[in-house]
């Protein structure tokens, strides 16, 4: 999956903390609810669903400098609906909130910007005519017209102190997580509608203090949505999308509940074949807690997967990536060696 | 030695109580009210801070229209583009009587974000988006707006609620216009300013403070005028106070005083004085100003929608002020005793005589004075312009007026007194000439005070009286409906068809009027409007022109602001159409223009009527209210009757003018106290004259009779000198200063009945000022008469 950073109702209603990381685990009455026999449709799915009370669009990126020094970005659009029913709302009063976060990790900084926006100004959105479009402000991720609108997309965001503008290119097919699409959250059967696009080569330029440098690399982009993808008693997770140099891929997650958590994930081979962890397949053991902004959080991971001779071991590129955003989190670039290598991406919230 | 010779000086005031209270009397009600003026002003200026600063302080900058207004689709394309700009909703409320400040939240700049105002991130935001939660000032937290819960912030401005973007929308009635966007920092935009758009940088002049200007400058005018009535009063003390002691003076300086240190002596004990006062003024003048407050904020909330809170705080700025003014004030009443003290021979003698000759030179040079400053006045008048200029006006005629008074005075009763009879008659008239100096600055204050009255009296009569009448005009509509919304509009004109005799749509959009705020309405063609409004002028068939697009109509303030005179194009959105009437409109600070229903759609097909004004019998008023609010499920506040509108306008327009009339008593009060300190003064020194006049015969009680006649009299002399002076002050008001400060000027109306009541607070003043002196010589013991006849000092 990738059980995002999805952040909004913390400052919505702080009360909901009690109820998993963010809220997301308040219940979803008069949302719509994720239905494991839908059959995803693109490119109509790649915007917006309204009815559904969270939904994100999440690029990250792995790429390298001319110099081979490795960066890594982060780019998210957030929506969320605070009432159900919206559809017919006097203007500014729409009840739906966009939150827009984006990142750049160096070896030895992390640049984190945020922007907010309310729906139904235009402020930010998420269209398919003309082509694939999401944005918030001047940030946007824009595809070109075509079957896939994913095809070839650009990417820019900017903060105070840096900014980024690639190109993005897809070598692969879209990825449909957990049973078609239909990604189960927890054994109580909470879940959400979710796919991916991992197979992004990038070309392009990041902005930062010390000038503009040209890089390459590969991004992953996840579209997800639904309304009440936590369990009451999950109280946060550690989410993984990693890319081994054999051209295979895993997305893994691990939600917490202070128990043994829920924990699942999909392998996917290098041709896009996507095949669902079975639950306790994966199994992810912190290694190494570093204090990052007041926290303890593990920035150091071992993760096996027997099935297929998995043995890794992850270690945070910049253990201070540190998204000191309207509701914190961890996420940053990782590399990875061990039975394989290569280089991913690291979520962790509700430390 | 020192000790010695300030006891000595003290013991005056014990010996003389009376001196001592009308003393700090005088000067502490000549403080109070300069103090309560800059106390309400403190207040006010305050509150326009707080009210700029709360979107428009340091660091907050503006892009607003500059021809068409602003657009949820400007903000979108603006930020699209990398601008970093908030929306922001301004208006009032009319319903509730209140200004609605409508933000968003998410994108505002941080520097605009008012203190204690919880950011992103805090538990209150969603109510707040969800239009659930406000913020009002502390004192305006208990307005009711319907659906939601106030909360307090200190840094907010009264009569100010500060909502979501989305509930203000609502509150306000606008659809996606908005009326500016916010950006904090302007130092690195992404473009150059739209087209259409200007940038207005933060900490710039907000218009609010330079309209009401002019108000404050109104108060101050009448708080300085109070002031020196005051100072009158304490000059008249001081100099009597100097008069008694000059045996004492002459005594510690022949005992070796140095004259020096004698002044420095005098001048210690005026200062305690002037504290004194001045601290007693400052408290009075607290007080005053809380009295008056609430009348200035209805009126400035009345007037210029400008909130101000209804009650006072300290502020060292105006004690400070009050206290200063206190001891110059002194220093200038006591100045010229002063001044002999510090040169008197040791062994100086009475000069009576001598000294009332110098006076009467005196009186001729201040004449000359007064007549310059008379003719400077009229000079202003003729070719100065602006508020100020309309002040220096009345400054000049008011001054000149009261320095010429005493020549005016002495030459009137030198040639009523050759026209009397020779005897007791003739005494009566050339001793009251004799009493003139000792009295002139008493009566220079009574004359200002009267005069400021009849002035001030004449002018809000003639405004109330053109008021009245406008309103019957204005408001000749029975019945005025607001609509929610333009499908509940549709069906009210529906309901409605049959039922009244017209409905008459009230459509209007704000829009910027040269170069201002302002709005434009569109009218339908009805009898209603060419038979009532109230036109000052137009051209012949100016309804016709009206309804097929040829022309517009103009309030009388954007007129007169702008220059424009029948025929002149005015530029509006959508091309300039020419000005075919200009038409009164009162307690409106806006500029206003009116098209032809048809034209107006045409131009702006935006604009949704929402309101109604409805024709039907007086009679059915009540009935069809009470069906309107069944059928429609409306609140109160949706429908209002004319006779309702036309008492709140009245209201407003009374406590316009609550405040001067208030200041214009005092006043008078203080003027009052002037004479009676002087005629207390004068009670002493006058003995001298009285004796022989009493050795010759005529009895005790008859010259205290004559004493008391002798200063009603002079009193309705200053009260008949004052009646044209007046009424050219009320003539300066309503055609220069109203013009001025307020954007309309008033056809002046004099009434006979004022100035009788008026002539009467005169003799009732000069009476009672003259009353216990009268009473004190007639309980004088015969030998003190005696004494002093046989001592003739």
């Amino acid at each position: 999956m990738h059980v995002r950073a999805f952040l909004l109702w913390l400052f919505l209603a702080p009360g909901a903390m009690a109820q998993g990381f963010a809220g997301l685990g308040a219940t979803a009455d008069g949302f719509a609810l994720p239905d494991p026999d839908r059959v995803l449709e693109f490119p109509a799915d790649h915007g917006a669903h309204p009815g559904f009370r969270i939904e994100w669009w999440y690029v990250t990126a792995t790429l390298t400098g001319a110099d081979g020094a490795e960066y890594g970005v982060q780019w998210t659009l957030f929506r969320t609906e605070t009432a159900p029913g919206g559809g017919e709302a006097l203007p500014w009063q729409k009840p739906e909130l966009w939150m827009g976060h984006a990142a750049l990790t160096t070896r030895d900084k992390h640049f984190v910007a945020e922007t907010l926006a309310r729906g139904g100004t235009g402020q930010a959105g998420v269209v398919l005519d003309p082509g694939f479009a999401a944005w918030i402000d001047d940030w946007q991720v824009a595809g070109l017209p075509g079957a896939d609108a994913l095809d070839a997309m650009s990417l820019t965001a900017r903060g105070g102190d840096f900014g980024y503008d690639l190109a993005l290119v897809a070598e692969g097919p879209l990825v449909l997580q957990g049973t078609g699409g239909y990604s189960v959250k927890s054994a109580k059967g909470q879940a959400s509608h979710y796919y991916s696009q991992p197979f992004f080569r990038v070309t392009g330029t990041l902005d930062l203090p010390e000038g503009a440098v040209a890089v390459t690399g590969n991004a992953w982009l996840d579209h997800e949505w639904s309304s009440q993808p936590l369990a009451p008693d999950q109280t946060g997770w550690d989410w993984f999308s990693l890319s081994f140099e054999t051209g295979e891929k895993l997305m893994g997650f691990v939600l917490r509940d202070g128990g043994a958590g829920f924990v699942s994930g999909t392998w996917i081979a290098a041709d896009g074949t996507a095949t669902a962890l079975p639950p306790g397949a994966l199994v992810a053991e912190p290694l190494e807690r570093l204090d990052v902004a007041g926290r303890k959080v593990p920035t150091r991971w071992r993760l096996r997967l027997a099935d297929r001779g998995l043995d890794v071991e992850l270690q945070a590129m910049n253990p201070n990536a540190w998204m000191a955003t309207t509701v914190p989190y961890w996420e940053g670039p990782v590399t990875i060696s061990g039975s394989h290598s290569g280089r991913g991406y690291l979520e962790m919230t509700g430390y | 030695m020192t000790w010695t010779a300030l006891s000595a000086l003290m013991s005056h005031w014990r010996r003389h109580p009376l001196q001592l209270i009308l003393m700090i009397l005088g000067l502490a009600l000549a403080t109070a009210l300069w103090t309560g003026v800059q106390a309400i002003n403190a207040e006010a200026r305050a509150a326009y801070d707080k009210a700029a600063t709360v979107l428009g302080g340091e660091g907050v900058n503006r892009l607003e229209a500059s021809t068409a207004p602003l657009t949820m689709q400007d903000f979108a394309r603006l930020r699209r583009a990398g601008w970093p700009a908030s929306p922001v909703i301004e208006g009032r409320d009319r319903t509730l009587g209140l200004r609605v400040l409508g933000v968003d939240p998410l994108t505002l700049p941080q520097t605009a974000v008012p203190a204690g105002m919880p950011g992103v991130g805090a538990g209150d935001l969603a109510d707040f988006l969800a239009g659930k939660l406000g913020y009002a000032s502390p004192q305006s937290v208990g307005v009711a707006v319907p659906g939601v819960v106030l909360k307090p912030l200190p840094d907010l401005p009264p009569g100010l609620v500060l909502v979501d973007i989305g509930l203000g929308a609502q509150l306000l009635g606008v659809d996606q216009q908005i009326s500016a966007l916010l950006m904090d920092s302007v130092a690195d935009l992404p473009g150059p300013i739209p087209a259409g758009m200007v940038l207005k940088r933060g900490g710039a002049e907000l218009g609010l403070s330079r309209l009401t200007d002019s108000f404050h400058l109104n108060l101050t005018a009448f708080g300085f005028l109070a002031f020196v009535v005051g100072i009158f009063i304490v000059h008249a003390t001081a100099g009597l106070a100097f008069e008694h002691r000059r045996p004492v003076f002459r005594t510690l300086r022949a005992i070796g005083l140095s004259s020096r240190l004698l002044a420095v002596l005098v001048m210690v004990e005026m200062l305690v004085l002037a504290l004194i006062a001045g601290a007693l003024g400052v408290g009075l003048g607290y007080l005053v100003a809380g009295a008056l407050l609430p009348d200035v904020a209805a009126t400035l909330d009345g007037l210029y929608g400008a909130s101000v809170p209804g009650s006072l705080s300290l502020r060292p700025g105006w004690v400070l002020a009050g206290m200063g003014m206190a001891v110059v004030g002194t220093g200038v009443a006591a100045g010229g005793g002063l001044w002999q003290v510090w040169h008197l021979p040791p062994l100086e003698t009475a000069r009576p005589q001598a000294w009332a000759k110098a006076r009467a030179r005196m009186d001729r040079v201040q004449a000359g004075a007064g007549l310059a400053l008379l003719a400077v006045a009229g000079g202003t008048l003729l070719v100065g312009h602006g508020l100020y200029a309309g002040f220096a006006v009345l400054a000049g005629l008011l001054l000149g007026a009261a320095l010429v008074l005493p020549w005016v005075l002495a030459r009137t009763l030198r040639s009523i007194a050759r026209r009397a009879r020779p005897g007791l008659a003739q005494w009566f008239w050339a001793d009251a000439r004799a009493e003139l100096p000792g009295l002139r600055l008493a009566l220079m204050a009574l004359l200002l005070a009267l005069a400021a009255n009849v002035g001030v009296g004449t002018m809000v009569g003639s405004f109330r009286a053109t008021f009245t009448g406008w309103l019957d005009q204005r408001m000749a509509a029975e019945l005025y409906l607001n609509a929610e919304s333009q499908d509940q509009a549709a069906r009210m004109q529906d309901w409605l068809a049959p039922r009244v005799d017209a409905v008459l749509p009230v459509t209007l959009v704000e829009r910027d009027l040269l170069g201002q705020p302002g709005r434009i309405y569109g009218v339908v063609d009805h009898a209603t409007y060419r038979d009532h409004w109230p036109m000052l002028e137009q051209v012949p068939g100016v309804w016709d022109l009206l309804h097929q697009g040829k022309g517009v109509l103009v309030n009388e303030q954007a007129a007169r602001r702008s220059g424009l005179a029948l025929g002149d194009p005015l530029a509006l959105p959508g091309g300039e159409v020419p000005v075919i009437g200009i038409y009164s409109d009162y307690g409106n600070p806006e500029p206003q223009a009116i098209l032809g229903i048809a034209a107006f759609q045409a131009r702006f097909p935006e604009a949704k009527a929402l309101r109604f004004a409805l024709r039907l019998p007086p009679e059915a008023v009540a009935g069809l209210s009470a069906d309107l609010t069944r059928t429609f499920d409306l609140p109160p506040e949706a429908i209002s009757d004319q006779a309702t509108i036309k008492a709140f306008s009245l209201q407003v327009f009374e406590r316009t003018f609550a405040v001067t009339g208030a200041l214009n008593v005092l006043t008078l009060a203080v003027a009052a106290v002037a004479l009676l300190a002087s005629l207390l003064t004068l009670s002493g020194l006058r003995l001298p004259g009285l004796a022989p006049v009493w050795a010759l015969g005529v009895t005790q009680g008859r010259l205290a009779g004559l004493e008391f006649a002798r200063s009603v009299v002079l009193a309705l002399l200053t009260a008949v000198l004052a009646l044209p002076l007046g009424l050219m002050l009320a003539w300066v008001l309503l055609a220069v200063v109203n013009v001025e400060a307020f954007g309309w000027r008033l056809p002046m109306q004099v009434f006979p009945m004022d100035l009788v009541w008026l002539f009467g607070m005169a003799l009732a003043t000069g009476a009672l000022a003259a009353a216990w002196p009268a009473v004190q010589l007639y309980r004088r013991r015969p030998t003190d008469l005696l004494r002093v006849f046989a001592s003739a000092r």
